[in-house]
Formats: C-alpha cells, structure tokens, sequence
C-alpha cells in the first residue's frame, strides 16, 4: 500500500548506522489514530490518496481509557435539548468558550451518537433497547435547574468502545495505515503544507510524506505533570513540532485536573461514579460538595470539584499520614449497579489499591487529566494563525491536541469523545474537499535534515544527564508549581526550573545508539516536546492575572471579564523565547454570568 | 494474591533480551532494582531498570493501567500485562520474555503484524446493511449482554500467545481472532454471521482449539474465551447463533 518512491541513504558520523530515508507521495496524511484520527480517516477513505501515521498501534490510543460517556441530547430517558447542552458548555468552559463552536457541537452531538451506533458501538440500552443515558458532572436541564441525563456510555469502558469501532470501520474501509511511526517534523512550503517527516520505530528509518493535506490528531500532553490520567505516550508531539515551526497554541495555561484520580498513581477513576450516586468525602466523613456547590453538588464541574477538594485538604481536612487525599464513596451503591455501570474502575481499585469499592473507602487525589488549550482551529478543523482567523491552506487539527475552542477555560465531562468525533469528522470532510483542489506541493530536498540532526545528535551525545531524571524533575515542579493552585511567586519559580532543565535537556544522553525500537531515543525526543509545551504553558498562566475555570491564581482569584475575556495565543520567538499574543472569544449567544452551581 | 510482608523490595528483575543489530541468539540480562513496593506494577520495575541503568532495553507500554494492550509479556511464566501485574502477586524475582509465537524484534518486542492479520481476517466491523434512518438501531439490555463479555478485548495477544496449538502453527487464527468474531456474531444488529462462520470453521479456524483454557487464564479483561470459542463452534455445527 505504502507509495515508497525513493530510498535513499544518508550517510552518518562516527560508527551510527546509516539513516534510510523513504519518500512517500499522498493527498491527505493524518497524524494520530485515536478517535479524532480515525474519524477524520472514516471521511477520507475512498475519496483521495490516504493515510494514518500513529506511533502507536491505532488499538492502543488514550481513547480507549476514557470511561463515563459522550454527551448528546438525544432526550431518551427525560426531556433534554442541544440548546441547554451548549449553555451548560459554555457555563462549564468559564465563558472562555467560543460559542458557535459549542453550538456546532452540540447540535451534531446528537446524529455524532447515532452515527456510532450505526458503526456497531455497543451502548448500553434502555429497556425499550434505545441508548441509554446517564447524569454527568455540569450537565444540567434548563441551564442549570438539576442534573440531566445526557451522557450515553458502553459501562464504563466507552472510549474503548468508540476507538475499537471506529478502528473497525477504517479496516473496513481498507484505510492505509502506518503503525508505530512517530511524526517528527512538518514541512510548510510557501504558507501551505507540503510534507510531513516521521520516524519508524521498527527499523529507525525516516519517512518524509510529501502531502497536500496533514491533520494532526495527537491527543494531549498530561506528561509535563507527576501525577495524571494519561498514557505514557501522552507528550504532546503534534502541538510541540507545529509549535517549533511557527504554529502558535491557543491557551495552554488551560490544563483539567480530574477530581478522582487513584491516589499516587493517578488512574482515572470515572467521573460517572459520581453521575451513579458516588460522593466525596473528607476526613471527617463528611460530603463536602454540599457547601461548595449546594445544587448539583458532587456533580460541579471538575475544575471546582478538584479546587474544593485541594482547599478541603489544604485546611487540613484530607487523610493519611500526609493528610493528602480523600474519598470516593460508593459503598451505598446498590453492588450490582457497580457490576453493570461501573465494572472496570472498581477492577482498577481492586487491582492497584487492593480494597474492594463496594465495602471500601476509595483513596483519591486530582490527576493531570486534559489540556483545554492546543493547535488553534476554526469549525472545520483548519489550523488558524492569528486572530484574524489566517489559515496554513492544508494544515488540520483535531481533539484534544487542537483548541477549537469548544471548551474554554474547562471542559466538561464527556465533551472530549463529543469533541473527538464532531471535529475529527468535520476535519476529514474538510480535507477531502481541500484536496480536490489543490496541486501537490513541492518538497525540499533534504526536508528530513532537521530530523536526522536532532537524532544524529542524541545518538552522538556524551552528556551527562539522564533523560528520564529531567522529566522526573520537570513533572514534580509542573505538579508543585503550575497545576490546580498558581501564583506569581509559584510560576516565576517554575519558569526558572524550566530553564534550567531546558540547559540540562541540551546535554542529554541516551545509551541506545541502535536502529530497532530505540525508546531509549524516542523518549529523549518526546521529552523536547514536554519542555516547549510546559513553557508555553507558564508562560501564559504567568501572564492571565485572573482566575477562570482551570486556572486559579491565589493571587487573583476573581475572573476579570474586562481584561481577560480572550483567548492567549503563544509564539515562538527566533531566539527560543515565548511571546504571547491575544484574541478575541466568539461569544454572542450567552452573556457572561457569576458560575455557580 | 498472596501480600509480600516486607514493605520495600529489592528485584531481581531476569529479562530475556535480543537485540538483531549484534545477537545471534537471546541472552539473559539479570537487574538489581531497589526500592520498590509491594504496590509497585512488574511495569514499574522494568521503567526503573530502564531509565536508570540501561536505556536500550526495550518493550512497549503505553496507558499503563491494562487497557491499552501494549505491554502483553511473559511474567514468571504466565502471559500478562506488565502494567497489571504487582509485585504483591510476583515477589522479588521477576523473569520476563517476549509473548510466545510471535517473531522477537528486539528484547520484548515482538512483530504484532501476523496478529493483526488474524483480526483482521473474520471481518471485525458491524456488517448491517439497512437503514435505520435518524435514530439508533434498538437492541434490548438482554441482547446487548449476550456479546458484553467479548467487547471488552484489548488485542493485546496475551490469549492468542498463550495458545499451546498457536505456538508450532502460526496460521491458526487464534483465540482473540475468534473473541473478535463472537463480538459480532452475537450482537443481535449483525448480519454478517455467515461470512464470519466460513472463515472460522475452516481448517486454521476454530476446530484447531483443544480448548487448554491458557487464553481464558491469561485473559487480562477477564473474558471467558474459551467459552466464546465453544459458542463459535456450537454455533457452527446448530447453524444458527
């Protein structure tokens, strides 16, 4: 299937193994195979010269870990409306939403659900065998009365499901893949796409892709935090390597931190246990959502579930010998619900943390769990520039790498796989249009030169510091410094320590000089990407002097519409420095209120 | 599982290694990692060994709480995921090697393409062909559990490569092949039963199981799949699911 027109060899210095260079010629490559990638791919296939590049095997995507639902408001079990869906979307995001995008959302929400229904999704049924629904964090009937039931889930397994059907549906359709590829560069010709340069883990060989259309689907970044809910692949390439090129990224000071991760180890445990009657509780036993949000309780929005949670703790109130977490109750849940609706977090509390959910208290403390902030895009997934909404002709994004942006300031449960398949299918129709149209670029000779140097050079590299002691250290001053609660003082701090670990990254050495699965270097190269989008991250919560959804800033704590109603917009600079700029929020149908709830 | 008493263990981590660049053949490469707990997954061990005494050892992991399905080994004998595996279960010695089978590409690395192949030769999608118009197609909570069981496959090839018959036969498709048929042929939306029988009732399909129940054992979702194979095959011989 591959179109490998040339191979060339490029020799190297020292004893390194030669690089092998293949060149490859489609219409539309697509960089990522969760959710958004795959469905981009569904929309593609059959229409043009295509292909998925994913460092993974598609199968093992970080879709596949998300649990609880996809929201819609298909109104199968009580009265429900995309109307209320976008306001709860908007109210969720801390205004910072940008409202048509919601609107678009939400409104495809529905027939996005069908759709995978009609791809074999197995959801879960009603009685009368329609999909089923259930009540998730900040979803609420008529803006905010009570809880609704919106969510529509497979158990608690529903990423795995979405990202098993529609990898189903790309066999199917015969759709070109590329396993356990790593994309590594792109190449922008002109102002548009021309190309795309990957690394094959198998054989260490370089791929340069020349195409006319490339859509990023990479996920997130939770890996610049200690602890989080994200997969160990979760580096953040596809925003990092657009970002060295010029691509700006849209409010990255933005980061989700889940309320119920397992304590220490971060595994998500759904918010769904919460949507089945779970609750909080405090070291005294009490349910302490009640005072922090006294309508829907411990259904708040997880930016003000995880701040109630880190002030319960901070007052001393959370347990251990540490005094630093506390508890998910499910114990009054009737045990066979937690066998139908919620099987595979219990497996996890049973198999990391030994206890048995159905007569235990649950250890938990927040995790690092969802970057709001990403690739700016507009409704049809296009990469956008600036903040007269300036396109790269070619150039896609969508998911959680990309920021539409239909979350704002925090996301609200379940819109992420909405998010993934709404934009991931609005990408791909894109794309194939663009590419009915547009000649194929020109690529430059030696577009993988840059690519072949940073390898080269890590290869070559007698330093002294260990890739994994870097992170290390940057994940705990992101965790310490830069997570639920920022001040001035905490991010000067952190900015400082990204310097320092950005020098000792310059001197980093890897032990495997091989060709054959070098994670040794794979690591080192993702860890590049993990620094740049940690700046980028300071460096725009360092600037927003406001509190607004995820970012909570001790120092000002109220949300200042006047100054900060817009979206940051971070560029790299030609010497390596961040500068930020702004733009507008596309707001219009909802004013901003005081988010209580 | 049996609770090691002591709190902080030191591992003596045996890991089977390759590397095609210089090895004729595997060789065994003994760790001494320090400071782990009880609590502590088999994953854990390997990362430490890993990033702080030698990088070039390689083996896949990804989500690191067993739904991936990258880091399927052979852990103190048993096939299973690393990321799932505590030290509680194992104690101090820990020997792993690369799932069974399947080419070695390097250290715990194998070629997953075969595997992939076999999935995807029983037509692993929804095979519907009419038109249910805007809405979904109905499906009672009784139906929907009859299939439940083999949803939940991660095409991590624990089963597959615990398999003593797919061991000397590559060509047989395999228990997670056939977990993946059972998916469909046991949802009451699907129409492509036929299809599915054919490929599986010939020679390499389901007839080859000797039903050793490994698969079933190394399972880390828990699905019974050896029972979904003897579904298969009675399904076969009744004609009708």
């Amino acid at each position: 299937m591959a179109l490998a027109l040339i191979s060339t060899q490029v020799g190297a210095p020292g004893t390194l193994d030669p690089v092998h260079v293949h060149h490859h010629r489609y219409d539309a490559v697509i960089v990522g195979a969760g959710g958004a990638g795959l469905r981009a791919a569904i929309e593609v296939a059959g229409t043009c010269r295509a292909a998925v590049l994913s460092k993974l095997h598609p199968t093992r995507s970080h879709t596949g870990a998300a649990q609880g639902g996809m929201c819609a408001a298909l109104a199968n079990v009580e009265e429900d409306s995309s109307e209320w869906h976008t306001f709860d979307t908007i109210k969720g995001g801390d205004y910072l939403v940008d409202q048509t995008a919601a609107r678009v959302m939400c409104a495809e929400a529905v027939d996005a659900v069908i759709e995978l229904e009609h791809f074999g999704l197995p959801f879960n049924r009603t009685t009368d065998g329609r999909i089923d629904q259930r009540r998730f964090g900040g979803h609420t009937r008529n803006h905010g009365q009570a809880p609704v039931r919106r969510a529509c889930y497979s158990a608690d397994r529903t990423g795995h499901m979405i990202l098993q059907t529609l990898y189903q549906q790309c066999v199917k359709r015969g759709v070109t893949f590329f396993d356990e590829l790593m994309a590594l560069d792109v190449v922008l010709d002109d102002g548009r796409v021309a190309g795309v340069v990957a690394y094959e883990l198998a054989t260490g060989d370089l791929h340069v892709f020349a195409t006319k259309a490339l859509l990023f689907a990479t996920g997130g970044f939770g890996k610049v935090f200690k602890v989080t809910s994200n997969a160990h692949a979760l580096t953040g390439d596809g925003p990092g390597l657009l970002f060295r090129r010029g691509i700006p990224l849209q409010d990255m000071e933005f980061f989700q931190f889940h309320p119920t991760g397992i304590y220490k180890l971060g595994i998500l445990l759904s918010e769904a246990a919460r949507g089945e009657g779970g609750v909080l509780r405090n070291a005294q036993g009490e349910r302490f959502m009640e005072r922090y949000a006294p309508t829907v309780k411990d259904l708040a929005p997880r930016d003000l579930v995880s701040r109630a949670m880190l002030t319960e703790i901070r007052e001393g109130r959370g347990l251990g010998p540490d005094a630093d977490f506390l508890h998910l109750d499910l114990t009054h849940l009737p045990p066979d619900q937690i066998d139908a609706k919620l099987p595979d977090i219990a497996d996890f509390v049973r198999t990391y943390q030994g206890l048995e959910p159905k007569i235990d208290l649950i250890p938990i403390q927040p995790t690092a769990h969802y970057a709001m902030g990403g690739i700016p895009t507009n409704l049809d997934a296009e990469v956008v520039i600036d903040a007269a909404g300036t396109t790269v002709p070619g150039l896609y994004a969508a998911g959680e790498c990309a920021c539409v942006s239909v979350h704002g300031a925090n996301r609200l449960g379940t819109n992420s796989l909405l998010d993934i398949v709404v934009f991931g299918r609005r990408g791909g129709r894109a794309m194939a249009a663009f590419v009915a149209d547009a000649s194929q670029p020109d690529l430059p000779a030696d577009a993988g030169g840059d690519v072949r140097r940073r390898i080269e050079a890590l290869k070559a590299s007698s330093g002294g510091e260990r890739v994994a002691v870097v992170r290390h250290q940057l994940q705990e001053h992101m965790m310490l410094e830069a997570s639920v609660f920022r001040t001035e003082e905490s991010l000067t701090k952190v900015a400082g320590h990204l310097g320092e670990l950005r020098a000792r990254y310059g001197d980093a050495v890897i032990d495997d000089k091989g060709a054959v699965f070098n994670y040794d270097l794979t690591e080192a190269l993702e860890l590049g990407y993990l620094l740049d989008l940690a700046e980028t991250l300071v460096v725009s919560a360092r600037a927003r002097t406001e509190s607004r959804g995820a970012h909570f800033r001790d120092d000002h704590p109220s949300r200042d519409d006047a100054n900060w109603m817009r979206h940051t917009l971070a560029h790299r600079e030609a010497d390596g420095s961040v500068r930020l700029s702004y733009k507008p929020v596309d707001g219009g149908l909802y004013e901003p209120m005081e988010r209580k709830y | 599982m049996e609770q090691v008493a002591a709190d902080i263990l030191t591992v003596t981590l045996r890991v089977k290694r390759f590397n095609p660049a210089v090895d004729r053949k595997p060789h065994w490469q003994v760790f001494t990692v320090e400071g782990m707990e009880p609590t502590d997954r088999v994953l854990d061990v390997l990362h430490q060994a890993k990033w702080h005494q030698d990088g070039s050892l390689s083996f896949r992991r990804s989500c690191a709480h067993g739904v991936c399905g990258s880091d399927a080994m052979v852990i103190n004998g048993a096939n299973g995921l690393a990321c799932q595996v505590l030290l509680s279960a194992t104690g101090p010695d820990v020997t792993v090697e690369a799932i069974r089978g399947l080419p070695v590409v390097k250290d715990l690395v194998v070629d997953m393409q075969p595997f992939f192949a076999q999935y995807r030769s029983v037509l692993p999608w929804l095979v519907a062909e009419g038109d249910p118009g805007y809405t979904e197609r109905r499906q009672s909570p009784e139906q929907r559990a009859r299939f439940d069981d083999t949803t939940k496959c991660i095409l991590c090839a624990a089963c597959t490569t615990s398999c003593p018959v797919f061991w000397p036969n590559g060509s047989y498709v395999g228990p997670a092949a056939i977990v993946q048929a059972h998916r469909f042929i046991f949802d009451s939306r699907d129409e492509g039963t036929a299809d599915r029988l054919e490929v599986l009732s010939d020679r390499s399909g389901v007839w080859r199981c000797r039903t050793a129940f490994n698969c079933t054992n190394a399972c880390p979702r828990g699905i019974r799949v050896t029972e979904a194979i003897q579904e298969v095959k009675r399904t076969i011989l009744s004609d009708r699911v």
